[in-house]
């Protein structure tokens, strides 16, 4: 398993790179998409993966037994998700201003600021 | 339970909700956050003087012990950060109740900048990696929010590339956390310091330190990653410039400081080698971009980028002294920017232009704010007695003791260059003629007496700071030198976080 979610990873985070140097902002943003999903599939890999091993305490001990999942890489996971799914749409709602006032979608042609 | 550590994240977030709740009344909002940033300050300057008598403190959220809760912990170099960002709040707010347009503040101004304290504070104080990504992403929200709010063309461009990067250095950072969590099966920053030392691969952790170096280092705009500052910091509205300069990059650069001094100390004839070219290279683009600029911000803001070098120079010469000059040159660059900026945006307010070409004749117009203006320029140029003098002598010495000549050469040029280009400030502003056929009609010559108070009393504020702690630069220096020790021997930290089970 731990091999294939690698190679997951991999092509993630090579999409999410390919997309961010193209022109146009809707790419840029999916390039940011991809690029936080890679880094969540990336905690979830590197940490170890438990298959049907939930971490659950059986009745009258104090902590569960043998193998079991590790719940913490799964918690922050979720947050990081949360956190990506806010400022995602934050930068979609940008780029749609931005889209508006530049009358534009090629990054090219945004060097207002640049000069 | 230790309500000092709580209270500057706490402060913010609930005068934040309180002004969401006083939505319709402008007024209510801006009372809210006056007295929400001087209850910040207080509650900083408190918690230094705890720090500095008791030693380093921390509290467990939620009762968790370390290393499974949410650590919160100030040393030396946290809780002062934690008071700068309090005066910084305090001062920009004042300003900004004279300068802030009545749309940017109808629109929800002041919660978004409470926010942005509030995640500043958050992760100056944080104890846990994952807790700091957190905090980071609380104040680049707001940020965002702060940049973007009211823009125009120009102004939402600047934003784009902002968010764009700071997003990429966010994924990043999150990475070599996980990276990390895999290694050590733990992200509390005391717990890594302990298991690092042991871990079976330090191959790892010197390749998840890369992505951590490369994470906050575009958030401290250091070389080659500074170029969205430039491209955005001179857009929004100059209260907004001057807190983003202030406290943004200096977060970067903090937690560069902080897990590179705590956590990632396996190789350091590797990474630190690495941050002092970083510090050279970042130090000198900065200073050349400057000195090419001809628009008062813009070249501003690359001196932002130029200072960061400074503050890494301190980082990786990596011995106690070295740090202690980066700690006051920290506190001291903080303050001259962001009083730079506010000259530079009462100069607009007068002239309407931030142009040099355009501006001119204010030596003699405003000789107040002329002076106003040499006491942030010629300290962060580092003339004696200002605080800048005593940062960069600091630094400089620390280098020549291990016998780094080269980054002690650069910082020199690039100090030769910071007055190089505060000279052409004051020369194109202060002292040339006002050019003929450029009048602005738009612009009064006088202010009500109200505004004026609250455009000058946060500078005047700023630069008589910046000449007490060049006076006082023996006491300031000593905290400073007692917060670097906590630095470079993290026993006391790990102590105070872990307690005696290490």
């Amino acid at each position: 398993m731990e091999p294939l979610l690698a190679i997951v990873v991999g092509v993630l985070y090579s999409a999410a790179i390919y997309l961010m140097l193209r022109r146009s902002i809707v790419k840029l943003i999916l390039g940011l998409v991809f690029l936080g999903n890679a880094a969540n599939l990336l905690i979830f890999t590197v940490s170890g993966l438990t298959r049907g091993r939930p971490p659950l305490i059986a009745a009258g001990e104090m902590r569960p037994l043998g193998v079991f999942a590790d719940p913490l890489p799964q918690a922050l996971v979720l947050t990081a998700i949360v956190i990506g799914f806010g400022v995602v749409a934050f930068a979609m709602v940008l780029a749609y201003r931005v889209y508006q006032t530049t009358g534009t979608d090629d990054l090219d042609k945004m060097t207002a600021t640049d000069r | 339970m230790n309500f000092i550590l709580v209270l500057p994240i706490v402060v913010p977030l609930l005068a934040a909700a309180l002004s969401l709740l006083a939505w319709p009344w402008r007024w209510l909002q801006r009372l809210i956050a006056v007295a929400a940033t001087a209850l910040l300050l207080a509650c900083g300057l408190q918690l230094t003087v705890s720090v500095a008598e008791r030693g380093i403190q921390s509290v467990q959220m939620g009762n968790w012990p370390a290393p499974f809760g949410i650590t919160l912990v100030a040393d030396q170099f946290s809780a002062i950060m934690v008071a700068i960002a309090g005066l910084m709040g305090f001062t920009v707010t004042c300003y900004s109740l004279a300068s802030m347009d009545r749309d940017r503040e109808a629109f929800g101004y002041y919660p978004f900048l409470l926010i942005l304290l509030m995640g500043v504070c958050g992760a100056f104080l944080t104890g846990d990696l994952f807790n700091l990504y957190v905090w980071f992403e609380v104040m680049l929200m707001a940020s965002f929010v702060l940049l973007a709010l009211g823009g125009g063309g120009q102004q939402m461009e600047g934003a784009l590339k902002y968010v764009t990067l700071n997003l990429v250095s966010s994924a990043l950072f999150l990475a070599g956390a996980g990276i990390l969590y895999g290694l050590a099966s733990t992200l509390n920053m005391a717990d890594l310091a302990v298991k690092l030392r042991a871990v079976s691969h330090p191959q790892l952790v010197t390749a998840a330190a890369m992505l951590f170096f490369v994470a906050f280092g575009i958030k401290a705009a250091a070389f080659p990653l500074f170029f969205w500052l430039p491209a955005s910091y001179h857009t929004p509205p100059v209260a907004v410039s001057a807190i983003f300069s202030g406290l943004l990059t200096k977060v970067g650069v903090y937690s560069l400081m902080r897990t590179f001094t705590l956590i990632f100390v396996q190789d350091t004839g590797y990474t630190h080698a690495l941050i002092l070219a970083i510090a050279a290279l970042t130090m000198i683009t900065g200073v050349l971009g400057a000195v090419a600029q001809t628009d008062f911000r813009r070249l501003l803001a690359f001196h932002i980028v130029s200072q960061i070098g400074y503050l890494l120079m301190g980082l990786g010469l990596f011995t106690a002294p070295a740090l202690a000059g980066a700690i006051y040159f920290m506190v001291h660059v903080i303050i001259a920017k962001a009083a730079l900026f506010l000259v530079s945006g009462i100069v607009h307010r007068f002239a309407g232009s931030y142009d040099l070409k355009k501006l001119g004749g204010f030596g003699e117009s405003h000789p107040w704010l002329a002076i106003l203006f040499l006491i942030p320029a010629l300290s962060l140029a580092g003339i004696p007695p200002l605080s800048g003098f005593f940062a960069k002598l600091a630094l400089i010495q620390a280098g020549l003791q291990i016998e780094q000549y080269g980054i002690v050469a650069s910082a020199l040029a690039v100090s030769m260059l910071t007055l190089f280009s505060m000279t052409k400030i004051w020369a194109e502003v202060f002292w040339k003629e006002a050019p003929a056929g450029f009048v602005s009609e738009s612009a009064p010559r006088s202010l009500p007496a109200m505004s004026g108070v609250l455009l000058f009393g946060p500078v005047v504020l700023m630069a008589g700071f910046l000449v007490l702690i060049g006076i006082a630069a023996e006491p300031v220096f000593a905290f400073a030198t007692r917060a670097a020790q906590q630095l470079i021997d993290p026993a006391e930290y790990v102590h105070a976080v872990l307690g005696a089970q290490k």
